[in-house]
């Protein structure tokens, strides 16, 4: 299965050859992590890291990257958060796909950013990163995206919206695909309704910080409340 | 106020699909749970399209919308169950209906899957449209084929 990226740009003049290949670097960013980062895919890095055919010292620069946000993100939640998921055989394995999505979506997001009087909004599988140049130019109402929070009890329906301007938006729950959210704790797949949404400035950290206030102990949103400066939860 | 000044703008909308994750415990659940992603701009021009690739680029214009329905048939999506293939039906700029018009029917879990996705997915398809939002956030979607061919048909519609 594979995850929909879509991206939608705002502007007077978006046919110009300068909207579509800032689009088309924006996903090629997002198709240079799938390549690096796919678990579904034989012979990316990651794939040849969980065999250990590939010391992650070697690897791409990026995926040192990730690694070391995955360590930082570890830290921040108390262990809540994690890098190390169960294989299809139970076999804890370095998997980082839970914080790449959100890395790369804010890349993605990055090259848009330059666009000139243009605002963006791209959704990957259900999370959202917003903003453009056209904030700086008086936030005009074509610069708000909207963003649906889906009931995540009726899923035909949104229980709340959030209007933006600049951000990331992103939800963790099981509605959409059953107890795949794992509690490293407990070595147990969460299996409770609900949803939690972050919203703040970066997609990757409200990502994040959404897995990880949904798998974790009720307690971590003091953790949240003191390092998540300029982040808020919704609660479904 | 809001859709004055979507008049002037207009919207580019690029579907890719990536990111293979990892599928559910429950491979029923995930197949029967399926959301829509909808494009930006409650505009409303609706001239049917020429037919697109899913992961085409579709640009919407500024005209002005019309009330006679038109019917846009998304390519058609090889999932892991089979092809998936939607019609969506447009009136007014919004989706006044969506079907699934092939989808896999060779077993048991086949019926059981179509059975609560397809209809899960109409309703999803009108309703959000309706709901005056740009986007959704939700669980991750890994909806595959379903999700794919429905927003072909949606790019087609230039919503």
């Amino acid at each position: 299965m594979g995850m929909p990226i879509s991206i939608h740009v705002r502007s007077a003049d978006v046919d110009s050859s300068t909207v579509a290949r800032a689009v088309e670097e924006a996903f090629d960013i997002v198709r240079e992590a799938d390549r690096l980062f796919s678990t579904y895919q034989h012979n990316s890095e990651v794939s040849r890291i969980r065999r250990s055919e590939l010391e992650p010292a070697q690897a791409d620069p990026l995926v040192g990257q990730v690694i070391t946000v995955c360590q930082q993100a570890g830290e921040l939640t108390e262990r809540a958060f994690t890098d190390h998921l169960p294989d299809d055989d139970g076999v804890l394995r370095f998997d980082p796909t839970g914080l790449v999505k959100g890395w790369a979506a804010d890349r993605a997001a990055s090259r848009l950013a330059g666009l000139q009087g243009a605002s963006y909004c791209l959704n990957a599988g259900g999370d959202v990163v917003v903003g453009g140049a056209a904030v700086e130019d008086g936030s005009g109402p074509e610069s708000i995206w909207r963003v649906g929070i889906e009931d995540p009890r009726d899923r035909s329906r949104i229980a709340e919206v959030v209007e933006l301007h600049h951000g990331g938006v992103a939800t963790s729950g099981t509605a959409a695909r059953g107890a795949h959210l794992y509690n490293p704790a407990t070595g147990t797949f969460v299996d409770r309704s609900g949803s939690i949404t972050v919203v703040g400035p970066s997609l990757m950290w409200a990502d994040i910080w959404a897995t990880a206030l949904f798998v974790g102990p009720a307690s971590l949103i003091n953790r949240f409340s003191e390092f998540a400066d300029g982040y808020r939860v919704i609660r479904q | 106020m809001r859709r004055i000044v979507f008049a002037i703008l207009s919207t580019i909308t690029t579907v890719v699909l990536l990111f293979s994750y990892h599928t559910s415990t429950n491979v029923a659940s995930a197949a029967s749970r399926t959301v829509a992603q909808l494009p930006a701009t409650p505009a409303a021009p609706v001239s049917p399209g020429s037919a697109s690739q899913p992961r085409s680029s579709t640009k919407s214009g500024s005209s002005a919308g019309t009330s006679s329905p038109a019917n846009y048939t998304g390519a058609a999506a090889n999932t892991r169950w089979g092809t998936v293939q939607v019609r969506i039906t447009v009136q007014g700029g919004k989706i006044s209906a969506s079907q699934a018009v092939q989808y896999p029917q060779g077993t048991s879990r086949d019926a059981q899957i179509n059975g609560s996705a397809l209809p899960i997915l109409n309703q999803e398809a009108v309703q959000q449209q309706s709901a005056s939002i740009d986007t959704v956030s939700g669980a991750t979607v890994t909806s595959g084929g379903y999700l794919q061919s429905l927003q072909s048909a949606i790019d087609q519609a230039h919503l």
